[in-house]
């Protein structure tokens, strides 16, 4: 279990966390939304002691984050920042290697190499496993990064927009695969992610902020409803029921498209469907 | 890498080593005359030849390493000793050692010159942490620049105390002036090279950015550290004992990693060959360029190494891979 304890953090005296507690479920996929600036990767950051909070503090299990050893939380919450810059030209399978040195500090035993090429495999990635990073195309080193994550073996996944420079193919089976860790494995995984749609379609657990505080949280369906969103993002977003999975559609300023399951709203009724661009 | 590739570098490397040994001033001494030398014969060579063959490939070695070590930790490719101000730093250091302690002896030279040189590559990275595009060639531009600013202060101090030409000798590099006794101190640098290879993994892994390193388990700033120390250490030793040899820490890794990848475990032994084998190839160039007087290896290999540092720098315009 996740548990944030009254954390706050400012930059440069800009409050980017107010007062923050939150729990987050076991074994389940969380995705934490919101506008730009609300917080979001500042909260996954401090969750993963990658930034120390200014007050507050954080728990994994019984671990605090910021006083435990960097080894044991190492072993226990893998965390992945987005920037999909290559800086090292290494191969994939000495990238996923990497995901092992937490426990064998460079000198991998047989068990870390069987580590090793489970993840590979489950990635897909062992026809390109001698292949140098910048020589990938930006899916397949997402996945490679994603492998070495899964290689480091913890029980705690924190991914900061994993669907940043992915196209829509990539993006949904990027998702697919977490959901997948999520439910094979029993990973807890938490994402930061823009797209209210993913987000809706492959979550457990929603968390949505705004202005440095967590706003709600709750199921897909409880966070995927107009007032709720229009509370989240300051945008008027109208929510379309597609046999159960529930989808914002924030291309058109609120317009419904369509007839669809979930009763108009007055005021709405008349629109037809639009096509939009 | 494959293991052959490994015995093939080690062969071309012992080849060079012989032909080394049998080239210098005294030409009684030549390669035909190596097996096996006369009394007299060996005493040149114990007292000459070997000391500056070890000295070459030692520094070679090590010089090559620490810039491979450097660009790892910086995470970019155009950072060395020669392209941070930490050579320079150095040299500063020699200048303290002889005004100020009136040192004629190596080891407080070298001593002095290893803190002016960590201290020196600090502010570099302090600097570098400070710059917004890390990547890339402005980063050399500013190491550079600020070599230059701690190259202008040493050259006015030398200046006003009538020492400048005392200087030459560690600006540009050479091997002409090692002999038994001279050179004993770079041995340091085995030591040393032996920390870094125990650190390859950790500095790999740093050189994937800060986060990357948090992930897994390790405390960034003291492996940069760590860096810096073992950088400036090597650096600062070779300076000491055969002066600076410019681009040999910024192309011969660059080279290297172009073709086997930036894994500093799997590639600091190749480069620490490639370091030794091309200072060895400058030196032997130097020594029979204008025979029997020698040309500096420093210029030598200045010459070769800004040509590869151009290409390098046109390479990375063009918007080849990092």
């Amino acid at each position: 279990m996740i548990s944030v304890r009254k954390v706050s953090h400012r930059y440069d005296k800009q409050v980017v966390l107010d007062d923050v507690g939150l729990t987050l479920p076991v074994g389940q996929l969380t995705s934490i939304v919101g506008a730009n600036g609300a917080g979001k990767s500042t909260l996954l950051s401090v969750i993963s002691r990658l930034l120390r909070p200014e007050t507050g503090t954080v728990f994994i299990d019984d671990l605090d984050v910021q006083s435990a050893g960097d080894d044991a939380i190492a072993r226990r919450l893998a965390v992945l920042r987005q920037d999909n810059r290559v800086t090292a030209r290494l191969t994939v399978v000495d990238l996923v290697r990497f995901g092992r040195f937490p426990y064998s500090r460079g000198r991998l035993t047989p068990e870390d190499h069987a580590l090793v090429d489970e993840a590979l495999d489950y990635l897909d990635l062992q026809p390109l496993r001698d292949r140098f990073l910048d020589q990938l195309s930006g899916g397949q080193r997402q996945r490679a990064y994603i492998a070495m994550i899964l290689a480091q073996d913890t029980d705690y996944i924190l991914l900061d927009e994993p669907l940043n420079n992915l196209d829509m193919k990539h993006s949904s089976s990027m998702m697919t695969l977490l959901r997948r860790a999520a439910d094979d494995l029993g990973k807890t995984i938490v994402l930061v992610l823009h797209d209210i749609n993913f987000a809706s379609c492959y979550s457990d657990h929603i968390v949505a902020m705004r202005d440095g505080r967590v706003v709600v949280q709750g199921t897909p369906r409880e966070i995927m409803q107009r007032e709720v969103l229009r509370e989240v993002f300051d945008m008027d977003i109208h929510v379309q029921d597609l046999h159960g999975v529930r989808l914002g559609i924030f291309w058109t300023t609120g317009a419904p498209v369509g007839p669809g399951p979930l009763a108009p709203e007055p005021g709405e009724v008349g629109q037809p469907a639009v096509t939009v661009g | 890498m494959r293991a052959v590739h490994l015995v093939i570098a080690v062969a071309v490397l012992v080849l060079g080593s012989y032909v080394s040994l049998g080239i210098g001033a005294a030409s009684s001494v030549g390669v035909a005359d190596l097996f096996p030398p006369s009394a007299q014969e060996w005493h040149l060579l114990a007292t000459s030849r070997i000391p500056r063959l070890l000295a070459i490939l030692m520094a070679g070695a090590s010089l090559a390493v620490a810039g491979l070590i450097m660009q790892r930790i910086t995470a970019n490719r155009f950072v060395s000793p020669s392209t941070s101000g930490t050579v320079e730093a150095a040299v500063l250091g020699i200048l303290v050692a002889t005004m100020f302690f009136n040192s004629t002896s190596l080891v407080v030279k070298m001593l002095i010159a290893i803190v002016t040189a960590i201290l020196g590559t600090m502010v570099f990275l302090q600097m570098l942490q400070r710059i917004q595009h890390r990547e890339g060639i402005v980063v050399a531009l500013v190491g550079l620049m600020y070599g230059g600013v701690l190259a202008a202060v040493t050259t006015f101090v030398a200046y006003q105390r009538d020492m400048v030409q005392y200087l030459d000798i560690w600006t540009t590099g050479s091997f002409s002036g090692i002999l038994e006794g001279r050179y004993e101190p770079l041995y340091t640098v085995l030591v040393v090279g032996v920390v870094g290879y125990l650190f390859a993994d950790r500095f790999t892994v740093i050189g994937m950015g800060e986060s990357f390193a948090t992930n897994l388990g390790l405390n960034y700033q003291r492996i940069l550290y760590t860096g810096l120390i073992v950088v400036s250490v090597m650096a600062a030793v070779v300076v000491v004992v055969v002066g600076a040899i410019p681009f040999l820490g910024l192309i011969v890794p660059n080279v290297v990693t172009l073709l086997m990848g930036d894994n500093v475990k799997k590639v600091l032994p190749v480069t620490a060959l490639a370091g030794a084998g091309f200072v060895l190839a400058c030196d032997v160039v130097g020594r029979l360029v204008i025979h029997p007087y020698e040309i500096p290896v420093a210029t030598i290999a200045g010459a070769i190494g800004g040509v590869v540092f151009i290409w390098l720098i046109l390479r990375s315009a063009r918007g080849a891979a990092v």
